[in-house]
């Protein structure tokens, strides 16, 4: 890397920072402090604005430089990344996304609040939304500090604990400013930027190999050095039965996990109405679908291009592909196009993450303020706050859940990414997705059996991680020098999802009261006719 | 209330026994029991539940195939695609063509009729009173009433 890269690349990054701020202080000038605008933005953004910031708010930097990075090191078994992130898109919309829109103002507790007893569920909700959105923060957060370290020619731990405060502290600042509105345009730009870069990368591979498809995929198994045993399954998940099990658990957790996702939840409050939330879901699938094929095309492209060894030897997870491939592409290193483009690329996944900081930050705030605080602060015999009041506890939420996200993604550093972000989807699945989808569907389902089923999934998906080989017992373990290993699988959805779903229905049956037939008529007629929606 | 003339009345009726619906639940609840209702939850259950069963069971089919039977996926159909790889774009493909049918399902067979229902609640809510319970609420265009009726018709 020569000094001009990491100039230019700086200064494009310094430029997307400006600009969010000056955005953020544009939306926050016309705000009138109610919750409504702290959390949704008033409501009011169209199908296709919200489609691009749930584009936004999705596509991480783990998809973006991961994905391409894993089919670079492991050609097709990467691929099943990008299949399971865009099926997951099916569940939210026939499951969800028009449903919770209708019932819901903010977060899940609103959804289950609106039929179940208000209190346990809400400070059930709030804490196991609380739960995915900080580990979600801190992959993110991880994610800052590699990158750093990896592009910006960013040596030492020093500088990328920097580049976690800063990043961190950048977003809390942006989210307390600008509350939804200007998070929700923060994701339209970075969305925007994301297509725009990937859509230039992946024309300039297709150009070439001249159009041909076939032509790519030969060239990327041979200079994988794998041949073709590159483009089928195997690579990565084929050596034995955990491996295996292990991909099957990681499948399960990807695909439920998305309709949990407190951050994607909370971006159907920010529509109008149930038609414009399947609207923006519908930009979505299309913005995100695109995206993930472009990842293949990248990725393949990487191993041709490249080699599956030149990328192995700059990062052993496969993280710098996509910007050793634009360097590449632009005409090698030291060329002005390849500067720039490699400038581009790491500008682009910057603001991917910062983007997505806010985003999750600003969700995490709404469990913390408008979930815990609320219905928590009413027992300790404190007066309401109001609106105004509770907007003040988000802003300090935001705050709070930032500087603890900072404070672990310093602790976590040396944690995979994609097992950070796999591990929160995996809590998403097990702890949100049974209860959501028990509340919106099951008439019988009572309150227990919403608490039952948020710890039931909760806690065995927590508990298994730590007696997991990521924790301990493993050379790349947390903590590699100790082994309470018990459970052998790295991800935990095969057993905490089936665990939800089975407490939930446990909690039900076993129920002393019987279910509240009035709250749930009102929950199924305005979740399916939009009637007395916020 | 709207007039009649080139409108279809949508009834929301009351069950036997049913108490007078003086508040919002007792409405909600009358809502819920309502064939119109009724139907509208019947067409959204009969599409979404089946094609989600199917969805998640082709996305674990091809997973468990990667694993479970990786020759057969690793067998060549064209030029350097091979079964897995078409397998998965095929997977890409289901997703986007399933989107659009649930689109396409949503705007003709339930937007009309949970449009007239949210009329119909309304109303029901802002009269408040038991005694005009048993009247006809009208709304929406006439097309849109013969959805409510008509199951699985197109246009």
């Amino acid at each position: 890397m020569t000094g001009a890269h990491q100039g230019l690349a700086p200064a494009l990054f310094t430029a997307f920072v400006l600009t969010a701020l000056a955005i953020a202080a544009w939306a926050g000038r016309q705000r009138r402090g109610s919750t409504e605008e702290f959390y949704a933005g008033g409501r009011l953004f169209s199908p296709l604005e919200n489609g691009f910031a749930i584009a936004g708010d999705y596509l991480s930097a783990a998809s973006f430089l991961g994905i391409s990075g894993l089919i670079a090191l492991y050609g097709y078994d990467g691929m099943l990344y990008s299949v399971g992130f865009l099926v997951a898109w099916l569940v939210v919309l026939f499951l969800v996304a028009e449903l919770v829109r209708n019932c819901g103002r903010f977060t899940l507790a609103d959804v289950l609040a609106a039929r179940l007893r208000e209190r346990p569920v809400r400070i059930a909700a709030g804490f196991s939304s609380l739960t995915v959105s900080v580990l979600y923060l801190v992959a993110q957060m991880v994610g800052a500090g590699s990158l750093v370290a990896l592009l910006l020619g960013g040596t030492g731990d020093r500088a990328r604990g920097w580049t976690v405060v800063v990043v961190g502290a950048l977003m809390v600042v942006y989210v307390t400013l600008g509350g939804m509105r200007a998070t929700t345009w923060i994701q339209i730009v970075k969305a925007v930027l994301l297509m725009g870069g990937t859509v230039v990368l992946t024309v300039l591979v297709l150009v070439r190999f001249h159009g041909d498809v076939s032509a790519l995929l030969t060239t990327a198994a041979d200079r994988s050095g794998q041949g073709r045993a590159f483009l089928a399954p195997g690579l990565r998940y084929g050596h034995d039965l955990t491996s295996r099990l292990d991909f099957i658990s990681l499948g399960l957790a990807l695909v439920l996990g998305t309709a949990g996702l407190p951050h994607i939840l909370a971006r159907f409050s920010t529509v109008p109405t149930a038609r414009a939330a399947r609207r923006s879901v519908i930009w979505a699938i299309a913005l995100i679908g695109g995206f993930y094929l472009m990842t293949i095309v990248l990725g393949f492209g990487a191993a041709a291009v490249l080699g599956s060894d030149a990328v192995r030897a700059s990062s052993p997870a496969g993280n710098t592909a996509v910007p050793l491939l634009a360097l590449d592409l632009g005409g090698g290193a030291g060329s002005t196009g390849g500067t720039i483009l490699f400038a581009v690329v790491a500008a682009v996944a910057f603001a991917t993450i910062l983007a997505v900081v806010a985003g999750v930050t600003l969700a995490s705030s709404a469990s913390v303020a408008h979930d815990l605080c609320a219905t928590l602060g009413r027992r300790t015999g404190r007066a309401r706050r109001g609106p105004r009041g509770e907007v003040a506890v988000a802003r300090a939420a935001a705050a709070g859940t930032g500087a603890v996200a900072i404070g672990l993604g310093l602790l976590a550093q040396n944690l995979n990414v994609a097992f950070l972000v796999g591990l929160a989807f995996a809590v998403a699945a097990s702890a949100n997705l049974p209860v959501l989808l028990y509340s919106l569907f099951w008439g019988r389902f009572t309150t227990r059996g919403a608490v039952w089923s948020v710890v039931g999934g909760l806690l065995p998906a927590l508990a298994l991680v730590v007696l997991s080989p990521v924790v301990s017992g493993s050379p790349d373990a947390l903590f590699p020098g100790l082994d309470f290993r018990l459970f052998p699988l790295e991800n935990p959805g095969l057993v905490s999802v089936p665990l939800g779903f089975l407490a939930g229905w446990l909690g039900t049956v076993t129920s002393p009261e019987p279910a509240d037939a009035a709250g749930h008529a009102e929950a199924e007629v305005r979740s399916l006719t939009g009637a007395g929606a916020a | 209330m709207r007039d009649s003339d080139g409108r279809v009345a949508v009834t929301v009726q009351r069950t036997a026994g049913g108490e007078p619906a003086r508040d919002a639940a007792g409405i909600y609840r009358e809502v819920q029991r309502s064939p119109a209702f009724r139907e509208v939850r019947r067409r959204y259950r009969r599409f979404a539940f089946p094609v989600t069963v199917a969805f998640l069971g082709w996305y674990l089919a091809y997973v468990l195939a990667a694993i479970a039977a990786p020759e057969t996926m690793a067998r060549p159909v064209a030029g350097a695609l091979n079964v897995a790889m078409v397998a998965g774009l095929a997977q890409f493909a289901t997703a986007f063509l399933l989107t659009w049918a649930y689109a396409r399902h949503a705007r003709l067979h339930r937007d009309p009729a949970a449009r007239e229902l949210r009329w119909a609640v309304a109303v029901k809510t802002l009269q408040g009173d038991a005694r005009s319970q048993r009247r006809a609420i009208t709304a929406g265009p006439a097309r849109d009433a013969r959805a409510v009726r008509g199951p699985g018709e197109l246009r």
